[in-house]
């Protein structure tokens, strides 16, 4: 520590110096050659590639995708949505009627998603599958046709997505929620606000910050996700992730999964670019 | 008197809130239940989908399984390692971040956030390019290298979070009565952060052992839980699988339980 303390305008840098190196290395370095392999063009009989600057590897995935690219921010937006009516309430009945019991309920909502990713999408399975009980018991409510399936369709889709990104969006709204000052809800009321014009000028505003970073937590992976259209829907229901997915492992045609990658990250950065102006937060959110 | 649906009605509305709150309690925790309820199911076909009668045999024989064992020691391996290392990496950063004023200060925010909103599948499939452009044979430790680097971002995060609230006066003070810089460290600083590395090291394990996306497109030929479970998905469902998923909640669950009760008694004492 001596050393340290000798030079303390270093101590900042070295403590830096590991982990920033290590995501040079394999982060931001990474997405370098992604780059230049999205550029690249494969030899159709040696299956070789070749840096060509084929910027044709971009407009040719949209050409071809554009169905999947849009299905998935579709399919992001609505289960964002879903999950924010589904959080809302829930985080701020924990932070407002929790009492001392807030971090045990609190622990309801993040514990089941300490069961595996995988696992409880394969349980969403078993729940909707056609010959489970809810299947049947819509079939006998005549809710659901004779040979009419839950598994298999764009709902059961969007619902794993809502399901397996919740916390995402409960616990920042949660914090948000939990760190508003009561009184100030009070003070609107003593001013004669009703509790629906208190919410929507107090309790609202003031939980914004919880809303925007939880539709951005939720947001992001839903859009890139693959697993659940892989095992809740069809190829119907397939989304980019599972074309960059199997272009990559199985189809090994690098460039074009390249491509798709960037136009993936590209989309949702342009998307986060018009929320944050939107919304205004940049002071908000700190 | 009112009637008796008035007060239905009015019971109702004064408690729609906590109502709807139970029944997003119960949307969370469904699914686990199958899959807690599935693990002792005792199924005839290959897919466990429908209840056929109950057993604890495959909790007995979890490793009944070929593969099953071997993915799930080279989870808990890869997490221990993963978990360790990003700590430590994400620690030091977030001691810098909150403790010094350096220049670069907005640049190492910027890339310790990137690397949380880039998608999964991002991550996973540019650090498969870095690798195959090296010629690195993609196996144990290429998962290893994934998860510290997808890691290191919510170790910072973590970390922060407990250091912005933490007093200098204290170091000051330790200072003041004649401990050295590593003194102070270890008896000051370290005993006032532990809970915030602790809960980071806990996410990191946690987030390492059920990486699916990343992990998949740098494994080669190594098996992980994960792995294993969507190789499993496309052929058998082995009620074992639930077995390894429950173990993994309820463990998962208990530590978190434990951290959160041994926070509140260190707080008590502090106080």
């Amino acid at each position: 520590m001596g050393f340290l303390h000798r030079h303390r305008r270093l101590t900042p840098y070295l403590l830096l110096g590991p982990g920033l190196a290590w995501l040079a290395l394999f982060f931001v370095a990474p997405l370098g050659f992604l780059g230049h392999q999205s550029l690249e063009t494969q030899d159709p009989i040696e299956l070789t590639y070749t840096f060509k600057w084929a910027w044709h590897n971009y407009s040719d995935a949209i050409t071809t995708y554009h169905t999947q690219l849009l299905r998935s921010f579709e399919y992001a937006g609505i289960a964002t949505l879903i999950a924010l009516l589904i959080s809302y309430p829930l985080s701020y009945w924990i932070a407002f009627r929790g009492g001392r019991w807030k971090n045990v309920l609190l622990l309801f909502i993040v514990g089941p998603f300490f069961v595996t990713y995988l696992i409880r999408t394969l349980a969403w399975e078993t729940i909707l599958a056609d010959q489970g009980f809810v299947a049947a018991r819509l079939r006998d409510l005549h809710v659901l046709g004779a040979d009419g399936r839950l598994l298999a369709t764009s709902t059961a889709v969007v619902a794993g997505i809502t399901y397996n990104f919740l916390p995402f969006m409960a616990l920042p709204l949660y914090v948000s929620l939990e760190q508003i000052d009561q009184r100030l809800i009070e003070a609107a009321q003593d001013l004669y606000a009703s509790r629906v014009r208190a919410f929507l000028r107090v309790t609202l505003p003031l939980s914004l910050p919880g809303i925007f970073a939880g539709t951005l937590l939720t947001f992001i992976p839903a859009a890139g996700d693959f697993i659940n259209a892989q095992l809740l829907g069809t190829p119907n229901q397939a989304m980019i992730g599972n074309v960059i997915q199997s272009k990559f492992l199985e189809l090994t045609d690098y460039p074009a999964a390249a491509a798709l990658s960037f136009i993936l990250m590209a989309i949702i950065l342009v998307l986060i670019g018009i929320y944050v102006r939107a919304l205004g937060t940049e002071r908000r959110t700190g | 008197m009112r009637s008796t649906p008035a007060k239905v009605f009015a019971f109702a509305r004064r408690h729609v809130l906590t109502l709807y709150a139970l029944l997003a309690f119960g949307y969370l925790l469904l699914p686990i239940s199958v899959v807690v309820l599935f693990s002792f199911n005792h199924p005839h076909g290959r897919f466990n989908y429908t209840w056929q009668g109950f057993t604890f045999d495959n909790w007995v024989h979890w490793d009944a399984v070929p593969g099953l064992r071997g993915a799930v020691e080279a989870s808990l391996e890869i997490a221990a390692i993963s978990s360790v290392s990003a700590t430590v990496l994400g620690a030091l950063i977030a001691l810098a971040l909150v403790r010094y004023g350096f220049r670069g200060r907005g640049a190492t925010n910027l890339l310790i956030f990137l690397p949380m909103s880039t998608p999964e599948i991002v991550l996973g499939a540019s650090l498969l390019t870095l690798f195959l452009t090296m010629n690195v044979t993609t196996g144990f430790w290429t998962i290893v290298i994934a998860h510290v680097m997808f890691n290191i971002s919510y170790v910072v995060v973590t970390v922060k979070a407990r250091l912005v609230g933490f007093d200098r006066h204290l170091e000051e003070a330790a200072m003041d009565l004649g401990a050295n810089e590593w003194t102070t460290f270890w008896r000051v600083t370290m005993p006032l952060i532990a809970p915030g590395i602790l809960a980071a090291l806990l996410l990191a394990f946690a987030l390492s052992v059920d990486d699916f996306v990343i992990t998949n497109f740098n494994a080669g030929t190594t098996v992980t839980f994960p792995l294993f479970v969507w190789g499993a998905a496309r052929a058998a469902v082995f009620p074992q699988i639930n077995v390894v998923g429950t173990a993994i909640f309820a463990v998962a669950v208990s530590a978190m339980l434990a951290n959160v009760v041994w926070q509140n008694r260190r707080a008590r004492r502090l106080v």
